[in-house]
């Protein structure tokens, strides 16, 4: 089985984002990058697949420009094979990324398509269901455990009310969520080894994608920011302010 | 206009989250049209109906359609796209899993979790975990999108009288089939839609103090949350998550014990009306959304607050 991993570099996790002056977007300048959190769980399970012998290789795609290349080392330092690179401005919309992983799948002719349920910037949460509608195929979104069965696989999927569990026939596109695995650190001399691990380049021309034109970013501005309210000194006076002040509680 | 609502609803009852749309589709303008497609789905197809400001519902009965299986429902959303201009679904796990299929079968791109209507083709939408908000404006001629449920008020569920129309299409994938589920049963109001919500973190050690909470909530009818570390450290399932990956609540009161307020918990609740934080540690940065804070043991405060209510 051959598993196709799609990664976006986002910024990091950790980083409180600002937006810039003149409202027309977030300010990245100078601001630290990394794998998107969903996508390096996804690396993460399509590694654990090869390590059991279920997975034959491991293809990591990224589309971006070329800092993108970062976090495909960073997932080949993680275990995958080998990188392909789709070099094309960052920020592209989701059904453009969608058309550009179809042709990389069916070059690849991957059995298994992995992606985070969303990246942590744009929040879309869109791109793996597209792409399994673009290709036909069955989803899974949510993964909080994909067991391999053959020719399908068993996904368990973190709903509101719950979970849910189906079956899906190869090929199939899965998306990560949070709790499918606890993503291992890259060592040391598996970060030297990604460095000899094959990267190839394309470009969405070369793969025949047609590309759609995203929604127009008018502005972006920052949140209504709450107002940090006040000590109380007593679960008494607590109610008492509920009650009589916010009129929250009967 | 004419604006399509894919229903959220388990066969018998829509989601409340449903009016929510009804409202969002009344801010966009236009006709507004119920899909229900599911098995066994008319009483679902009735209350459909009842929603004031519907113009027509359209039951599709099948059980390629029992799950809502996103391979399924996409197709016949698509042969049902012929005329409008909107395609509304709600931003729950169902709708996320289905719109951008949808979407894609169309040739358009998808808005994610709008939380306001600008215009019938603008739209703001929270992005980087709400920590912004953007504008954006689709020149898609049909525009598919998925709601925030909480940042639209409810409209009313009863006072209409809808047509019910039978759509015979039956779209079935042969290469996904539903398997299991597990639902949380609970006799408490859903996370999504409770006036009322109090949720538990790292500080209330482990699953069993929960009760401490569920006494609360019985006496407030309030549903009981959870941020993502008690979740992850077992105390409670992950269908209690409040937070950027978990549910989105904003409910008219929130009391959060026990939670420092990672940024991630802090989209999930920031729109509730009021906040209360009980934290033993007087820097967390609960206290700095929180409208009424109070420093002290947990599992001091959480039984007489019980006995006060």
């Amino acid at each position: 089985m051959k598993v196709l991993v799609a990664v976006k570099r986002v910024i990091d996790y950790n980083v409180k984002v600002r937006v810039k002056s003149d409202k027309t977007d977030v300010d990245l300048a100078n601001v630290k990058m990394a794998l998107n959190p969903f996508c390096e769980i996804a690396v993460e399970e399509a590694v654990r697949l090869k390590e059991a012998g279920t997975a034959t290789e491991v293809v990591v795609v990224s589309i971006g420009s070329k800092p993108c290349q970062e976090q495909l080392r960073t997932a080949l330092a993680l275990g995958a094979d080998r990188a392909i690179q789709v070099d094309a401005q960052d920020q592209l919309d989701s059904l453009s990324v969608a058309r550009i992983l179809q042709k990389v799948a069916e070059e690849e002719s991957a059995d298994l398509i992995l992606l985070g349920k969303q990246a942590i910037d744009s929040d879309n949460n869109q791109t793996g269901q597209m792409l399994a509608a673009l290709m036909d195929r069955p989803q899974a979104t949510f993964a909080s455990e994909v067991v391999v069965e053959g020719e399908s696989l068993k996904v368990t999927r973190e709903i509101d009310g719950g979970l849910q569990t189906l079956s899906l026939k190869l090929p199939a596109v899965v998306t990560t969520d949070l709790r499918l695995n606890e993503p291992r650190y890259a060592s040391l001399p598996n970060i030297m080894k990604a460095k000899k691990k094959p990267l190839d380049v394309k470009t969405p021309d070369e793969l025949g994608a047609q590309l759609s034109a995203g929604a127009e970013l008018l502005s972006v501005e920052p949140p209504a920011e709450r107002q940090a309210g006040i000590k109380v000194g007593s679960v008494e006076e607590l109610v008492d302010k509920l009650r009589n002040e916010a009129k929250v509680v009967a | 206009m004419s604006i399509l609502i894919i229903t959220e609803h388990d066969n018998q009852s829509l989601k409340p989250v449903t009016l929510n749309l009804v409202t969002a589709a009344q801010q966009i303008g236009g006709d507004i049209d119920l899909l229900v497609a599911g098995e066994n789905a008319q009483a679902a197809a009735e209350a459909a109906s009842a929603i004031a400001g519907v113009r027509k519902v359209i039951h599709a009965d099948n059980a390629a359609y029992a799950h809502q299986l996103a391979e399924n429902l996409s197709k016949l959303v698509v042969e049902l796209a012929d005329g409008y201009s909107h395609i509304l679904a709600p931003g729950t796990t169902t709708g996320k899993n289905v719109a951008p299929r949808v979407a894609a079968l169309l040739g358009v791109n998808q808005l994610s979790d709008i939380s306001a209507v600008e215009a019938p083709d603008t739209f703001k939408r929270p992005i980087y975990a709400g920590n912004a908000i953007a504008t954006v404006k689709s020149s898609d001629p049909v525009k598919v999108i998925t709601v925030r449920g909480t940042a639209f008020d409810a409209a009313e569920a009863t006072g209409g009288s809808a047509n019910v129309e039978a759509c015979g299409s039956v779209h079935q994938h042969a290469d996904v089939s539903f398997v299991g589920e597990e639902l949380a049963k609970s006799d408490r109001p859903e996370l999504t839609a409770a006036s009322v919500v109090i949720s538990g973190g790292r500080g209330m050690g482990n699953g069993e103090n929960f009760e401490l909470l569920n006494k609360v909530a019985d006496k407030l009818g309030a549903a009981v949350g959870a941020s993502r570390a008690a979740v992850d450290a077992g105390f409670v399932p992950n269908d209690m998550q409040v937070g950027q990956t978990g549910k989105m609540v904003a409910p008219e009161l929130y009391i959060a014990v026990g939670i420092s307020g990672a940024i991630q918990h802090l989209a999930g609740m920031k729109d509730s009306k009021i906040i209360v934080a009980i934290n033993k540690d007087e820097e967390a940065p609960i206290f700095q959304v929180a409208d009424y804070g109070l420093v002290g043991d947990l599992f001091e405060a959480v039984p007489e607050l019980e006995s006060r209510l």
